[in-house]
């Protein structure tokens, strides 16, 4: 019998890339998919041949495991296009750990891509309409985000301003990250002068529409430490899910991440205080209060004043999404797969203007639905092993 | 009429075969209250001309949320906490729809 602590720093992230983050015009979905596991797979110092595991969705395309075999004329031992929304590939690094751990395969290659922005020019929802909802056409995903942004503010008196300074902190990130989509001043003020979509979520709490893919190339320690970059370890990661609609929710302003973010720590041995980088799936601004919270880096109904403190901004005691986030860098349907791209970059080192000087530890955390599915994964570098 | 369990005395809404969290497989159709609270609440901005409607959830005071609109007010005139009772008026689509409006006096 193993414990999950026994896959702590079994594997380890060796290499990472993205691709038409913004717009990308005339390219599918799989193209840009393709094109950033080609760039993982060269960033690794590794051949397509030596993939023997696909983890992949496509905005489109529910047999993508298929589609992506075959487009990169591969034969893999296993493929698997399991859909828990945006946190799916942060699921997919967890089963690829498993995999990876039993010798079922070698080298497992996550991959997303999306053309939405220039493609569909709007979200792309994987989601069946709900008999339960559908007759009241909620604006969704932003009206479930917002109905759980009123809950926190009845509860918590969190404010439309302390919502506006993640979009801000997001900002300040993006204008350090040359691939950003969304650069150039932003303030609170000019927050709450975008128009409101669903009360009290603007314009401007919610995610980018663009285009973009993302790879990242898992395998096992003992392989990774003779490949070309410096390998980072999955030293944690676990995932829960409590609900599909937002209305069968237990507490609106509680979810499933406490437990998925407590499980990754425990198996990581790793408590928040431990964290040098967190990258937070923020589809809306709530998001992120909430995860900050849920995963334990400041009491519950406290996020609100935490991120309006400047704690998660440029100079902050806690750096997040400094890649500038959904907000700011770029959203195309699913993010999740670009939270673990940051955090491999920051903990190797190549983020540029916004490195974070010396950091060792990583947490990339991603949701999908609407909070309805909670992925959370704790990489290091070697030293943390 | 929403479910109920008689084995465990839950409510249960919406409507399944297996009820959620106990399992239970005996649920019958018993009339609620049709009164509730007003759990969270939010306004689906739209382009005019279309008008901003509430979406809100209402915990009935059976127990079981739901998603709905509340009406007979302004939609951002809706708070959380505000007491409401059930209407049942017709949807957008071919059914009818369970809709909220303040209490009297509330």
């Amino acid at each position: 019998m193993t414990s999950s602590t026994d896959l702590r720093g079994k594997t380890a992230f060796v290499g990472a890339a993205t691709f038409g983050c913004g717009e990308a015009p005339g390219y599918t979905s799989m193209e840009l998919a393709a094109e950033a596991g080609r760039l993982a797979v060269e960033d690794a110092g590794l051949s397509m041949s030596d993939i023997d595991g696909l983890f992949i969705c496509l905005p489109n395309d529910f047999l993508s495991g298929l589609s992506i075999a075959e487009y990169y004329g591969i034969h893999p031992k296993m493929t698997n296009n399991s859909r828990t929304g945006g946190s799916a590939f942060l699921g997919h690094a967890e089963w690829a750990a498993l995999a990876l751990e039993a010798g079922l395969i070698d080298h497992a290659l996550i991959l997303y891509g999306s053309n939405q922005r220039t493609g569909a020019g709007k979200l792309v929802s994987a989601q069946a309409p709900s008999p339960f909802e559908f007759p009241y056409r909620p604006n969704n995903p932003v009206a479930s985000y917002a109905l759980a942004a009123s809950r926190h503010m009845h509860l918590y008196g969190t404010t439309p301003e302390q919502l506006a300074a993640v979009a801000v902190s997001a900002r300040q990130w993006a204008n350090r990250n040359p691939e950003a989509f969304r650069q150039g001043p932003l303030t609170v003020e000019d927050v709450l002068a975008t128009r409101l979509v669903a009360d009290p979520l603007r314009v401007a709490d919610c995610c980018l529409v663009t285009d973009g893919a993302a790879a990242v190339v898992l395998t096992r320690a003992d392989r990774a430490k003779d490949l070309k970059k410096t390998p980072i370890s999955l030293l944690g990661a676990a995932s829960a899910t409590w609900h599909s609609e937002i209305a069968q929710l237990e507490d609106l302003t509680v979810t499933a991440a406490r437990e998925s973010g407590a499980r990754a720590f425990a198996q990581a041995g790793l408590t928040p205080a431990d964290v040098d980088v967190a990258n937070l799936y923020d589809a809306f601004t709530i998001n992120t209060i909430l995860f900050l919270e849920d995963l334990g880096f400041c009491p519950k109904g406290e996020g609100g004043r935490f991120v309006a403190s400047g704690a998660i901004a440029p100079g902050g005691s806690l750096p997040v999404n400094t890649n500038g986030g959904g907000l700011s860098f770029c959203h195309p349907g699913m993010y999740g797969l670009f939270t673990l791209v940051e955090s491999i970059r920051q903990l190797r080192g190549e983020a540029g203007e916004r490195q974070i000087a010396g950091a060792t530890t990583a947490l990339a955390h991603a949701n999908g639905g609407t909070l309805s599915s909670q992925s959370t994964c704790l990489l290091g570098t070697p030293a943390t092993v | 009429m929403i479910q109920k369990s008689p084995s465990t005395g839950e409510w249960v809404f919406y409507p399944r075969m297996v009820a959620p969290r106990t399992g239970a497989t005996d649920m019958e159709w018993v009339e609620p209250s049709g009164r509730g609270t007003v759990y969270a609440t939010t306004v689906k901005r739209s382009k005019p001309p279309a008008a901003d409607v509430n979406i809100a959830i209402v915990e009935l005071d059976e127990g079981p949320r739901l998603m709905t609109h509340v009406q007979g007010l302004a939609p951002d005139a809706v708070r959380i906490g505000m007491r409401v009772k059930a209407l049942i008026v017709d949807g957008p689509d071919d059914g009818r729809i369970v809709v909220f409006e303040p209490e009297a006096g509330a």
